[in-house]
């Protein structure tokens, strides 16, 4: 193919100003692909951490409007709970479905020589099994004085069914180890002790009404229904609490998430298009320096789309190395990428060993990117190289 | 012998080119006959239109009006490409310049113009042979056109002008470039082709040149003296 090695030649002749050229590519390449990588490894760890949300509504009280002091005095906001009586009207607006309460309080914990501050979540025994998963031992039977260990705290501190620790002043076995659960909308045990409620009630006796309510909705279609009617009951007058669906608060994430991609991806295609112009600009140049050659080769037999060729070919070689360059650097950058997005987003949890550094989606990203350098840099060549056609022998050689 | 064939027949060719300040005369209603075999040389002051004709019998132009025959084909009415094939198949060009192209080396640019009619690459016997032929040492045949001297260029030129076989050689001011005895050499060659059959068209300014030549074209004006 003596076109091909022409263009070889070529590029080889200008060794630099091909070199700045290819940078623009590689860049561009190197953008949309990492980008690409980077926002799908956060998407995969994301979708990975959010706890598989069922339908839930999740009651929480409207802090504003808690107590009873000024609007936005700090001290309401930590005063605000739901109480007994919020909790009947909510279960007779949730016409059924199942209501779960949830009190929360941080706690000393102490394991053997060990310990720290550990979030204690106080259930009503037979509510358990309707949230939360066991991975070892038994759940809590009525009047249980022991405890459920979060997956994570289990981890750090080696906790296992039948340990001894102790929360504050009490001491208590630990009846079970849960089951990870990742970030959830409505309860993230991962990181706490799951104790009776009762008990919470004696431990904490300053602690009054709940932190949070749970509706479990078994039918997705009724969802919008229980919404409203908890709505209508409680907030008819005063704000009192604040009524989310988890579905919708993961859509909302998931938007946000997408949102994120797109604009990387965005920054990505406004690089290519500088690295375009840069192709564009070095062809014009190599194609107005080399008019005489041109010229001499048509004059010697060399037909228009030759001409076009040859040129076409220079493009190409550019773009064929500047992609490659820069899909070889998104794969090493999208590896430190994901591995830096996994030590991130998975700090103190086990999803780490889950998470794939490269999934096809990534490597699909890297070629997808490799490709659109490739065509941005032949499309880049199509003008200099039908100018380079267009022009008569005559004109050239003159030139 | 059989009847000597009008390879290159002008009839009333004029070529002007339009220009802002006035259009330009190159030609002026040039009637010529050119036959299979001849050797002519087209003379002329400066300006008076031996490169425009040269450049038409190379379907490098085509008339503004008038035709202009090349093999029998007229060419004002051939498309760009067919113009570039008939150049490429049936014409050789030297040029004052030399104009091998600098990319290739000695070999690559004498067999530049049969890559293009043939697609075919890979030096062979007839491309070591011209070379042989025009006198170019086998210890230059990997050398790039800028490491050679301007004779051994102009060597080279002619060999590639002769790859594909042409009937017509044009030659614009072949020795200008030279001294003359380096001229005179190339003369000699130029000579040896035509006895073997070409055509060779060459334009100078040198009657010394000339004489090498059957028979001179004067051109004053744009016009057949
Ligand atoms: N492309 C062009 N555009 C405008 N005018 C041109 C062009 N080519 C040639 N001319 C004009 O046509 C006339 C003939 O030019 P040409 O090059 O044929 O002369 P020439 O006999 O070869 O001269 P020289 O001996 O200097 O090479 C000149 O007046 C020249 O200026
Ligand atoms: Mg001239």
């Amino acid at each position: 193919m003596i076109f091909f090695s022409f263009a070889t030649r070529n590029l080889r002749r200008h060794m630099v100003r091909s070199f700045l050229a290819t940078l623009g590519i590689v860049i561009g390449v190197f953008a949309i692909a990492s980008l690409g990588v980077m926002g799908n490894s956060i998407n995969l760890l994301a979708a990975g951490l959010i706890a598989d949300v069922g339908d839930t509504v999740v009651i929480t009280p409207h802090t504003a409007l808690g107590g009873e002091g000024f609007v936005g005095d700090p001290r309401t906001m930590v005063a605000a709970t739901i109480s007994e009586a919020d909790v009947d009207r909510i279960e007779r607006a949730a016409g059924g479905n199942p209501v779960v309460a949830v009190v929360e309080e941080a706690a000393d914990l102490r394991v053997g020589n060990e310990g720290g501050y550990a979030q204690v979540i106080g259930l009503a025994t037979d509510d358990i099994p309707d949230l939360l998963d066991l991975s070892e031992g038994n759940y809590l039977r009525p009047g249980s004085p022991a405890a459920l260990v979060g997956s994570v705290l289990a981890e750090e501190y080696g906790i296992r069914a039948g340990s001894r620790i102790a929360l504050g002043d009490e001491e208590m076995r630990v009846a079970g180890v849960l089951e990870e659960r990742g970030f959830a909308f409505d309860i993230n045990p991962d990181y706490a002790v799951v104790i009776e409620r009762d008990r919470f009630r004696e431990q904490f006796p300053e602690k009054k009404g709940y932190d949070y309510v749970v509706i479990t909705v078994a039918d997705p279609d009724e969802m919008e229904g229980v919404k409203a009617a908890v709505e209508n009951l409680m907030n008819r007058r005063d704000e009192t609490v604040d009524v989310t669906d988890s579905r919708e608060s993961l859509n909302q994430v998931n938007e946000i998430y997408d949102a994120m991609g797109r604009f990387l991806l965005g920054i990505g295609a406004v690089s290519l298009v500088i690295a375009a112009v840069s192709i564009l600009n070095v062809m014009i140049i190599s194609v107005t320096e080399r008019r005489h050659e041109i010229g001499v080769m048509r004059s010697i037999g060399a037909l228009r789309g030759e001409v076009m060729r040859m040129f076409l070919y220079e493009a190409l070689v550019l773009g064929i190395a500047g992609s490659l360059i820069g899909g070889a650097l998104s794969f090493v950058g999208g590896y430190v990428i994901s591995l830096a997005a996994i030590a991130v987003f998975t700090a103190g949890t086990t999803f780490a060993e889950g998470a794939t550094v490269f999934d096809p989606l990534s490597v699909a990203y890297i070629l997808g990117a490799m490709l659109f350098g490739v065509v941005t840099s032949v499309a880049a060549g199509v003008y200099p190289a039908w100018q380079a056609a267009q022009m008569t022998p005559i004109e050239a050689l003159r030139g | 012998m059989n009847e000597p064939e009008t390879i290159i027949r002008f009839v009333d060719v004029s070529k002007i080119y339009p220009l802002p300040a006035g259009d330009v005369v190159a030609l002026d209603h040039v009637d010529l006959e050119i036959e299979a075999g001849e050797f002519v040389a087209v003379m002329g002051p400066s300006g008076s239109g031996k490169s425009t004709l040269l450049n038409l019998i190379g379907c490098l132009d085509t008339p503004s009006s008038g035709t202009l025959s090349i093999k029998g084909k007229d060419i004002g009415t051939l498309s760009d490409d067919d113009l570039t094939r008939l150049r490429r198949d049936h014409i050789g060009f030297i040029f004052q310049q030399f104009n091998l192209i600098p990319l290739l080396d000695v070999i690559e640019n004498v067999e530049f113009p049969r890559v293009l009619k043939e697609r075919r690459s890979g030096c062979d016997e007839a491309c070591l042979e011209l070379l042989d032929a025009v006198g170019l040492e086998p210890e230059l045949h990997t050398h790039r056109p800028a490491e050679l001297s301007g004779g051994q260029q102009q060597r080279v030129a002619i060999a590639r002008a002769l790859i594909n076989e042409p009937e017509i050689l044009l030659a614009d001011e072949p020795t200008g470039n030279l001294d003359t005895k380096t001229g005179e050499g190339i003369m000699d060659l130029l000579t040896q082709m035509n006895r073997r059959g070409k055509t060779i068209i060459m334009v100078t300014h040198d009657t010394n040149i000339a004489a090498y030549a059957h028979r001179r074209v004067h051109l004053v004006d744009g016009r057949i003296a």
